[in-house]
């Protein structure tokens, strides 16, 4: 029987559910004493530090930290008891940013964003203002989580939504582990029901993604070689087909920094991230073409730098004072936890990077 | 110095060997890598027989920089063991074969 978690850390009143305790963390101890340089540091060696913010292409909202689920490694530390829920209000600000930007991309994410009251109503405006590439991150559980869900298959197809969900493996013992019990069985579910309808189909236009995280202290191995792997079990046990499969390298913050930590696995996960540092991802990093905007509004340069609670570096910090000139060129915040997304061939929403 | 042969983070250092004989150790390495490339073999069933071997050599490190490689790959445990006990088998048969060795030569001095 796998052990569950059952509330986020800020519930629990978890020292590490506090940004400012994180960041302290990623910041003294082996980055303090000189073992290990800084993020600062390695980016200098190769004259990218500052890292700069170049012309906005994605534009990643989240719509609130409420979930049905308490994964593990969740870097938002979601759940059922988070109750930061992203408001009508805020979401008309976010069109109107959607409407002007020249952001080709727009990236909806949790939480389960299924779960805040106006997700329907923002999908359907959204879908209006004609986006090439919408994205709405799905637990996938959550379609078989209550009635009130069981259509979102056909929703999604309605508004040509590109759904990109989570999926540690394709065996049920992994997945469960880290996601919590009876986790994969409603994934396959859903996954199924998303085929039925056409998602993920070899010539749809109907996008479905995979996203694959490792399940403990380790990194992802090969995208390419794992998309093989995911695909062929996939279909062998369950006739499921999807696109592509992104594999994302989980970042030392929230309930996964706290998993090392209480694993003792931290110092040895930070040497990973940094040996495996790969100068060429620097230059791809989502947080260069991308913008995440809070629950409340707010703007950070990358859905981690959110959760750290670092804002962007920029007059305009929230929604309603966009400016994309006065966003483009802005420095990139940046902290020790940034080596996630260098290591080896990089990571990022959409998968590798180099 | 260490009170314990094997220390754990000595795996990091195994690089360095390079600097005391920097010729052939960028030899073995370039060596070591192309061996694990994708070839005839997927790096993932080489990985596999990496850990099996690690497990018949008793290399701590190599158990568990292999273990760690398999895991990256999305070997599963139950994968692990069955490679394990591939290597378990061999070196037990190679034991025992020798038996026929054994048998030979009671035969020959007391058949």
């Amino acid at each position: 029987m796998t052990k569950l978690k059952t509330q986020s850390l800020k519930k629990k009143g978890s020292d590490l559910a506090q940004s400012n305790r994180q960041l302290e963390i990623l910041s003294n101890g082996i980055f303090q004493n000189g073992e290990l340089p800084t993020f600062k540091d390695k980016i200098s060696e190769t004259s990218q530090f500052p890292l700069k913010a170049k012309k906005l292409e994605i534009l990643q909202i989240n719509v609130g930290y409420m979930c049905n689920q308490v994964c593990e490694h969740c870097h938002v530390d979601a759940g059922p008891d988070r109750k930061e829920i992203m408001t009508r209000e805020t979401m008309q600000q976010c069109l109107n940013v959607i409407k002007n930007s020249g952001a080709h991309t727009l990236d909806l994410t949790g939480g389960a964003p299924e779960m805040n009251p106006d997700f329907r109503w923002f999908v359907e405006e959204a879908a209006k203002v004609g986006i090439k590439d919408f994205i709405v991150r799905s637990n996938l559980t959550i379609i078989r989580a209550n009635k009130k869900y069981y259509d979102l298959p056909d929703f999604f197809k309605k508004h040509n939504v590109h759904v990109v969900s989570s999926m540690p493996h394709w065996t049920r013992g992994k997945t469960d582990k880290q996601r919590g019990d009876g986790v994969f069985d409603k994934s396959i579910k859903a996954l199924q029901e998303l085929n039925a309808v056409g998602y993920g189909m070899p010539d749809s236009d109907l996008r479905l993604d995979l996203v694959y995280n490792p399940s403990g202290a380790f990194l992802p191995g090969d995208q390419m070689a794992m998309e093989k792997d995911f695909k062929k079990a996939l279909m062998e046990d369950f006739g499921i087909q999807f696109h592509n499969l992104f594999a994302i390298t989980n970042l030392p913050i929230s309930r996964f920094l706290d998993y090392l930590i209480a694993s003792e696995n931290y110092e040895d996960y930070m040497y990973q991230l940094v040996d495996a540092y790969n100068p060429s991802a620097v230059a791809n990093v989502m947080c260069t073409n991308t913008l995440s905007v809070s629950w409340d509004g707010y703007l950070y340069d990358c859905d981690f730098n959110q959760m750290l609670e670092l804002p962007v570096n920029s007059k305009a910090k929230h929604i309603s004072e966009f400016n994309e000139e006065l966003l483009e060129g802005r420095n990139i915040v940046i902290s020790q936890h940034c080596y996630g997304c260098t290591a080896g061939a990089g990571s990022s929403c959409q998968g590798v990077v180099a | 110095m260490s009170k314990t042969y094997y220390d754990p983070a000595d795996l990091r250092k195994f690089g360095k060997i390079t600097e005391w004989s920097e010729e052939l150790g960028n030899k073995f390495f370039e060596y070591y890598g192309k061996v694990f490339e994708e070839g005839a073999l997927s790096a993932r069933e080489k990985s596999l027989i990496a850990l099996a071997v690690a497990h018949t050599e008793q290399c701590p490190y190599c158990i568990d920089a292999y273990t760690k490689d398999g895991l990256q790959r999305g070997v599963t445990k139950e994968e692990m063991m069955e490679a394990i006990h591939v290597g378990a088998a061999i070196k037990s048969g190679a034991t025992l074969v020798h038996g026929v060795q054994m048998m030979n030569k009671v035969n020959k001095l007391d058949g």
